[in-house]
């Protein structure tokens, strides 16, 4: 098939998505990351019967944390898809991506890169004046 | 066990809008069982925290720690050495919990970052719901093991009322008619007699109208 997607994307890999955690979420976010999403593998399918299902209601709890703390539930989606919809992947990826162009960089970032602006005009005028 | 849930984040955030640096203390006691206080909710919270200072530039520097119980002087000793590099101690362990750390600690202010609800148990996985008001004279043995002081919505302790409407109270269509259910096991238990018991007058200076309740074990004591 050989399809490309977005190299915006990175991949964690976990075993089910039942695996996924508020915690996993929040701490990507913190990371810097612009947007995260979970792919699933389709609803009814799940090789442990409920793991998606239960990434679904995890994904909802931690939209409403995100909006809580002003980096907005939209940058984190759920996507269902099984491991034979390589096209479907890859619009996705492509999609996702769009989105957050869209929404532009994280809140969190665009602080960080500011405090870190005006850290170093700060040294750089204490620099002048030593 | 003692259940409780999270306050909403925003409250917590205004209670310590002026604080830089915080120790986050969960509890593993009753809290980490019901999932409002223990180390997973720690983490959370402190991710949670933690993303909505940066996005408000003001940058907060927490601690997080996990004691075995906030109810008991010993484990609270644990942090001791640490409290005073601190402006402030968020704790998400139950009401007694919060209360004991400030008494412990009289110089630092303490923020509670949980709800503290109720006695309770858990139904079902992320389902809770309380059975006892503690109030300090079990009646359980005249009511069919069904608790009508928490489970009737007047406390009545002979039901049940005229609001008893197809087994559900007047106070909530979802909610069960506490007499209805202590009726429904008595039958199951073909002691239906026992409804003509009549409940004397209770002396509720053993609940909460008698004040701070306190237990005094001598035996115990060292």
């Amino acid at each position: 098939m050989r399809l490309s997607y977005p190299t915006s994307i990175k991949i964690v890999k976990l075993p089910c998505t039942g695996k996924i955690d508020v915690l996993y979420l929040l701490k990507a976010f913190q990371s810097g990351a612009d947007g995260v999403y979970v792919a699933g593998c389709m609803e009814g399918d799940c090789h442990y019967l409920t793991g998606n299902l239960r990434a679904k209601k995890r994904v909802e709890y931690t939209q409403k944390i995100l909006d809580e703390v002003g980096v907005g539930g939209e940058r984190l989606a759920m996507y269902n898809m099984s491991a034979a919809q390589g096209a479907r992947f890859v619009e996705v990826a492509q999609e996702m991506t769009e989105k957050i162009k869209e929404l532009g960089p994280s809140p969190i970032k665009k602080q960080k890169s500011e405090i870190s602006k005006q850290e170093s005009e700060v040294k750089g005028q204490k620099t002048e004046v030593v | 066990m003692v259940i409780g849930e999270g306050k909403p984040i925003k409250e917590i955030l205004a209670m310590i809008e002026d604080r830089s640096k915080i120790l986050l203390a969960g509890c593993r006691g009753c809290v980490t069982v019901c999932c409002a206080g223990g180390e997973k909710e720690v983490g959370i919270l402190s991710s949670a925290i933690s993303l909505a200072r940066q996005n408000q530039g003001k940058a907060l520097e927490i601690k997080e720690v996990t004691l075995e119980r906030q109810c008991d002087p010993e484990y609270l000793e644990e942090i001791r050495s640490i409290v005073d590099d601190y402006e402030a101690i968020l704790s998400i362990a139950c009401g007694a919990g919060v209360q004991f750390l400030a008494e412990t600690y009289r110089t630092t202010p303490i923020y509670p970052g949980i709800n503290t609800n109720f006695i309770g148990v858990t139904q079902e996985q992320g389902v809770w719901a309380e059975r006892c008001q503690s109030c300090g004279d079990c009646k359980l043995h005249l009511t069919g093991g069904i608790c009508p002081i928490t489970r009737c919505a007047k406390s009545l302790l002979n039901g049940p009322c005229g609001g008893s409407s197809t087994g559900k109270c007047e106070v909530d269509p979802e909610t069960d008619c506490g007499w209805q259910m202590i009726y429904d096991r008595f039958k199951e238990l073909g002691c239906l007699e026992q409804l003509e018991v009549i409940i004397p007058i209770t002396d509720w200076t053993t609940s909460r109208d008698g004040g701070p309740r306190k237990i005094v074990r001598e035996d115990l004591k060292l």
